[in-house]
């Protein structure tokens, strides 16, 4: 009896997307390593306005004073000498996919891009390696003033608007990557939602790096104005490589005034990826960011989505789930500072680890003397489904105000034998009874996600009940 | 002339390294009510997690033989597919899994057929309405949140949904108020019909009122040391087991 418990696996993510691996053909690749002469030369390539050349060198001089972090996962794997900073496809952007190159399209046609596109997207961006090769937006939208479009083209024709947002949500200095960042930033998306307009179908880009030993490093830029609303989608991958490639995105969100935006997020890199990503939210009075985030790919990966609760009556809500499997390190959780009266927070967060994955849920909460009567309340879960993976969960609470309400509750626990044998009781098997507690267990998290992403999540629990249900 | 429905023979379990069981026999025909009685630690808990291959217990010596077919060996799940069913003590809350959704799922796993789905609902919901379920509970959580007798209800539908070869009711009764021991013994009334086994394991008598029951056992020390007709349970009630104890 005692084997029938060793012998349950639950089955990774369906590896397919890992598999799919072009070729690498590009019409431009930097060579390995971050210089100065690196730098001068992506800007050339890139056809930078002199603003943002001086911009790129700025930020390398920054990048080579900082240090790395000194705490989370180590990162001695990541050597930054061993990576390409920027690689241009063999493609400029385009607006049809028959326009897109064979090997590309397809790949994105796996991922099911287009035909998510067809049936429940109001525009698509789609970036492979450093640029971006597709983007599309409903017409009815550009006819309400809504812009979506890469973020090069966004530098050049709306230079005067980039200019009073790029990286001021989140400066150079703010850490040695974003830094790393500001110097070689490459495609990305650039969103404007015009005052009062309602975007009701998501928009969504996805992220492709098919490049080995080579770095992604978008640029993500979202203004949503006063009144108006928006859910965004981005999903990343990458086939699987024996070298690390490094993913040091960055995501600058602005909400205005009584503006909303939900924010998802669908991470699936493969397992060499170092997944170094900095994402932040300005909100400001009566507005309210929304985060949805699945962390499931990746070697390692650091990233605490913030908010910043600028105006009165703010809200923010983090609603996460990573799943640690074999040799991945996934530190996730957020950041949220409440800068004004009755603003709130919710998060919510659970963990999985299995086969000796590491999940580690890190939160800051501050709340500054000025955010009287502001709310917050912390949930974390943590399942481990063996004795070999680790979870951990290190909420800080920095509160400067009595006048606030404060809830926090967490949980670490292991996948309990006894709930187990009461499902094998019902004649349900082992493997699957596990698989129907996981899944129970991130179920109020994956209803969140958008729908292909919440049945893809079901498939990686290998949840997908056998047998026709109904 | 009635045929036997299970039958253990000579059953000796462990719990850890401690011996619980020690010698047991008992053989249950179709349409057969049993009673097992018994001090707290005789072992009637470790009895009927035995005979559904609790991983916590392991079974030492001995047969157990359902329907002509020894299932020594077998798993949890492949015994409940053979037609065992056990109502828990303790049952356990399985957030984000509805109480339909389980059982749907567990009633393709134990028929290996699919469900038609109309008529699932509908008996679903006849069960729940003679059991005095609120229909709200189909789509709780399995168990979470639920009252010891809203548990314990939960269990008998279960075992109507599923509608075993043999039920076992471990303290189905136990922390139960008298209207909810009554709602249990008419679900084990709707339950059992001449090609079932029923094995209720009890301190009370309460829940056996209503029912027909062809036999009482009394367990002490890992043993069934007597057997008799229903009126034993009545008895044993009023005297309690001093006697039996040595």
């Amino acid at each position: 009896m005692s084997e029938s418990k060793k012998k349950t696996q639950i089955k990774d993510f369906s590896t397919n997307i890992y598999d799919i691996k072009n070729k690498d053909e590009y019409s431009y690749k930097s060579k390995k390593g971050i210089t100065k002469e690196i730098v001068e030369e992506i800007s050339e390539q890139k056809n930078d306005p002199a603003w943002m050349r001086d911009f790129r060198l700025k930020a390398l001089e920054t990048y080579n004073k900082l240090e790395l972090p000194t705490w989370g996962p180590n990162l001695d794997e990541l050597n930054m000498d061993e990576i390409a900073t920027y690689v241009r496809p063999k493609t400029d952007m385009k607006s049809s996919w028959d326009d897109v190159p064979e090997d590309i399209k397809n790949t994105f046609d796996a991922l099911g891009i287009p035909e998510a596109e067809k049936e429940s997207l109001a525009g698509v961006g789609a970036q492979y390696d450093s640029e971006v090769v597709y983007h599309s937006i409903k017409e009815d939208l550009v006819k309400q003033g809504v812009i979506y479009t890469d973020m090069e083209t966004a530098v050049r024709d709306y230079p005067d608007i980039v200019k009073e947002h790029f990286m001021k949500c989140v400066p150079v200095s703010d850490h040695k990557f974003v830094a790393l960042h500001g110097a070689v930033w490459s495609g990305g998306s650039f969103v404007y939602v015009p005052k009062g307009v309602q975007v009701d179908i998501p928009l969504q880009s996805y992220f492709r790096l098919n490049s080995p030993e080579s770095g992604q490093f978008e640029h993500t830029l979202i203004i949503v104005d006063e009144g108006a609303s928006l859910h965004f989608i981005e999903g990343c991958s990458a086939p699987k490589y024996n070298k690390v490639n490094l993913h040091v995105g960055c995501v600058e969100l602005f909400v205005k005034k009584n503006a909303h935006l939900r924010y998802s997020t669908i991470e699936n890199w493969s397992k060499n990826m170092m997944n170094l990503n900095t994402k932040r939210a300005i909100v400001e009075e009566g507005g309210k960011i929304e985060w949805v985030t699945g962390s499931f790919g990746s070697k390692v990966s650091m990233l605490y989505p913030m908010a910043v609760l600028n105006g009165a009556n703010s809200k923010m809500e983090y609603t996460g789930i990573s799943f640690a499997g074999h040799g991945q390190n996934l530190d996730t959780g957020l950041k949220v500072v409440h800068n004004a009266p009755n603003t709130s927070s919710v998060i919510n967060s659970k963990s999985i680890s299995k086969d000796g994955g590491i999940a580690t849920f890190r939160s800051l909460e501050r709340v500054m003397p000025s955010a009287k009567n502001s709310k917050l309340s912390v949930s974390c879960e943590s399942l481990m489904l063996d004795n070999k993976s680790k979870s951990d969960t290190i909420p800080v609470s920095d509160i400067r105000t009595e006048e606030v309400e404060f809830s926090h509750e967490a949980k670490i626990g292991k996948i309990s034998d006894e709930e187990i044998f009461y499902l094998m009781s019902r004649g349900i098997s082992e493997e699957e009874a596990k698989a129907m507690i996981v899944r129970g267990f991130a179920y109020p998290i994956s209803k969140e996600l958008p729908l292909e992403y919440a049945v893809e999540m079901n498939n990686l629990i290998n949840l997908e009940l056998e047998g026709s249900i109904g | 002339m009635s045929e036997t429905l299970l039958e253990i023979k000579n059953l000796h379990a462990k719990a850890g390294d401690k011996e619980i069981i020690k010698g047991l026999d008992l053989k249950i025909n179709k349409g057969e009510v049993h009673v097992i009685m018994g001090p707290n630690g005789a072992g009637k808990s470790t009895l009927s997690n035995v005979i559904l291959a609790n991983p916590e217990y392991t079974q030492t010596e001995g047969d157990i033989i359902l329907d002509g077919e020894n299932i020594n060996g077998l798993k949890t799940d492949e015994r409940a597919r053979k037609g065992i069913f056990m109502s828990f003590q303790s049952p356990k809350e399985i957030p984000g899994v509805s109480v339909t959704n389980f059982l749907k799922y567990a009633k393709i796993a134990t028929t290996g057929k699919p469900v038609k789905i109309f008529e699932f609902k509908k008996e679903l919901e006849k069960n729940m309405e003679e059991l005095k379920m609120k229909p709200e509970y189909a789509n709780r959580n399995l168990n979470v949140g639920f009252s010891g007798g809203e548990k314990k209800k939960n269990e008998i539908l279960q075992m109507l949904t599923l509608n075993p070869k043999l039920a076992i009711l471990d303290e189905t009764d136990s922390g139960l108020d008298v209207d909810a021991i009554k709602t249990v013994s008419k679900g084990i009334k709707m339950y059992s019909n001449e090609n079932n086994g029923v094995l209720i394991i009890t301190h009370g008598t309460k829940i056996l009122q209503g029912l027909h029951v062809d036999y009482v056992h009394v367990l002490v020390d890992g043993k069934i040391i007597k057997t008799s007709t229903g009126d034993l349970a009545n008895e044993i009630e009023a005297k309690g087991y001093e006697e039996y104890k040595k």
